[in-house]
């Protein structure tokens, strides 16, 4: 099985979406998105609250409990997590799982830390990669701070730390339904024994045959394709808090058909027969 | 009164998503550590996330041990969640050996590892294959095969007739779950398992309401 797994990018109580990680438009509520991945299979949710690193603040607890109101999968929460005492209360929130990112590059003792507070499988190393010539660096803050860390570099050392999964995103992807980055995939597969959730560029069913021809992740995020699926389906239909008019206009949004996580399931069934759960 | 089921609150395990599970169905829930109200409780799901010997230590701090073998020998619904079912076991081999609370018999063991299988977490979702010639009174949906782990121990039961359930992990054919009288244990999170899992606190809902219709029975008769 392989997991589908919606990500929400949070600002301010808002669901946003960018591309390459800039330019957030806020889509709406996160709760009813949230909730129509649940009702329509997502195997996990993530919750990234996209500017707490940045502004180095906390995420909001509260709409963690929401989510969990209305979710009853897997939750990955994470955004500016620093310290041990906020694992705990996000943890009491709802969540399963918290991500990390910044904290663990500025100290790798964190990682530490929280796997040995929380145990293993309570901690994914979140990724997020710009490529130069041939290889990725990874970014910190929400892609706005470069680093000299190099990917398959940094995914070695995690494991030897004892991460056991990793959420690796393509900065250059994201949003922008390219699909995947094919050589983040063909170097995770040759370098990382661990697993690993790709995320970033997600528009038509063939991206995923495009990665599963190299490599086999433990899970795809995917963002912008079924956030704008279900804005799409929205238009005109109700009101709505978000700001998509972008959507009406041509422009690259265009990339993206409506299509839900059941569209996915069943493709990667027929294609390249992944069992799923009922 | 509307029937009820007490969380205990002990310190470990994601209490709150347990309870929102409980709303989603319509089962009024109670977090408490108190023992009075839990001594007086119809039916408690045992929760935990973490280590046994950690688990077992706050459960005799908090006097909660003797409660929870009292309302068993009372016959009332014990519903024990991933570590909260391998507290009802006799003894684990997590860390030190420590003795558990004993209401079934049996040992909690580690997953082994070898060559073949690294890995020693069973994390994400698993087929559960139910056990047949077994009444498990709807709690496990033949439909409904794939639920929530997330967790490097799991039980042996000492009598094999109480396991409803069986899951793969490692090569190994592990008990995901299992029934013993009014007693009930689940390996996976049924809070996290989608409807599968929710279709398990329904069936919790239904037989606390069929129990407590029984005993409003008994009592007008008395």
């Amino acid at each position: 099985m392989i997991r589908i797994i919606p990500k929400l990018d949070i600002k301010n109580e808002n669901l946003v979406k960018g591309v390459n990680l800039e330019g957030l438009r806020v889509l709406g509520d996160p709760d009813y998105f949230a909730e129509s991945y649940y009702e329509s299979g997502a195997d996990e949710i993530i919750y990234h609250d996209v500017v707490a690193s940045l502004y180095e603040r906390n995420i909001d607890l509260s709409l963690i409990e929401k989510a969990s109101k209305k979710t009853f999968v897997p939750l990955i929460v994470g955004g500016g997590i620093t310290n041990l005492s906020q694992v705990e209360k996000i943890l009491k929130s709802g969540a399963d799982r918290v991500f990390i990112n910044t904290a663990g590059i500025n100290n790798q003792k964190f990682i530490k830390k929280v796997i040995s507070q929380f145990g293993a499988s309570t901690v994914v190393v979140s990724i997020e990669v710009v490529k130069k010539k041939k290889n990725y660096f990874c970014r910190k803050d929400f892609g706005r701070e470069e680093t000299n860390l190099e990917l398959i570099e940094w995914c070695k050392k995690l494991e030897t730390m004892g991460v056991v999964e990793l959420i690796v995103t393509s900065i250059d992807k994201d949003g922008t339904g390219e699909g995947f980055d094919l050589d983040i995939a063909r170097q995770l597969n040759k370098h990382v024994k661990i697993d690993y959730i790709l995320n970033g560029g997600f528009s038509k069913l063939e991206h995923f045959t495009d990665v599963l021809n190299i490599c086999k992740p433990s899970g795809f995020a995917i963002g912008s394709a079924l956030h704008y699926s279900i804005l799409k389906h929205k238009i005109g239909s109700q009101k709505h808090d978000g700001n998509f008019e972008f959507l009406k206009k041509k422009t690259q949004f265009n990339n993206f058909k409506k299509i839900s996580i059941n569209d996915i399931k069943k493709f990667l069934i027929k294609k390249k027969n992944i069992k799923f759960r009922n | 009164m509307k029937p009820t089921v007490t969380i205990i609150d002990y310190g470990m395990g994601n209490l709150f998503s347990i309870k929102c599970a409980l709303d989603k169905v319509g089962l009024k829930s109670l977090i408490t550590k108190d023992i009075s109200k839990i001594r007086n409780s119809e039916a408690i799901i045992l929760p935990g996330v973490g280590a046994f010997p950690d688990a077992i230590k706050k459960l005799r701090y908090l006097k909660l041990d003797k409660v929870i073998i009292d309302l068993y020998s009372r016959k009332k619904i014990i519903f024990g969640i991933c570590l909260g079912m391998q507290l009802l076991f006799e003894k684990s081999y997590e860390g030190k050996i420590s003795k558990g609370l004993g209401i079934l018999k049996g040992k909690v063991v580690k997953f082994q590892t070898n060559k073949n299988f690294k890995k020693s977490f069973n994390v994400g979702w698993k087929k559960i294959q139910i056990i047949k010639n077994q009444k498990n009174k709807g709690f496990l949906n033949a439909k409904d095969n794939y639920m929530y782990f997330i967790h490097s121990f799991h039980v042996k039961p000492g009598n094999e007739q109480i396991i409803t359930s069986k899951s793969s992990f490692n090569g190994l054919n592990f008990v995901s779950s299992v029934n013993e009288e009014n007693v009930y244990g689940f390996q996976f999170h049924p809070e996290k398992s989608s409807k599968s899992g929710l279709n398990i606190y329904k069936c919790l809902k239904n037989i606390i309401y069929e129990k407590s219709l029984q005993l409003t029975k008994k009592s007008r008769v008395l």
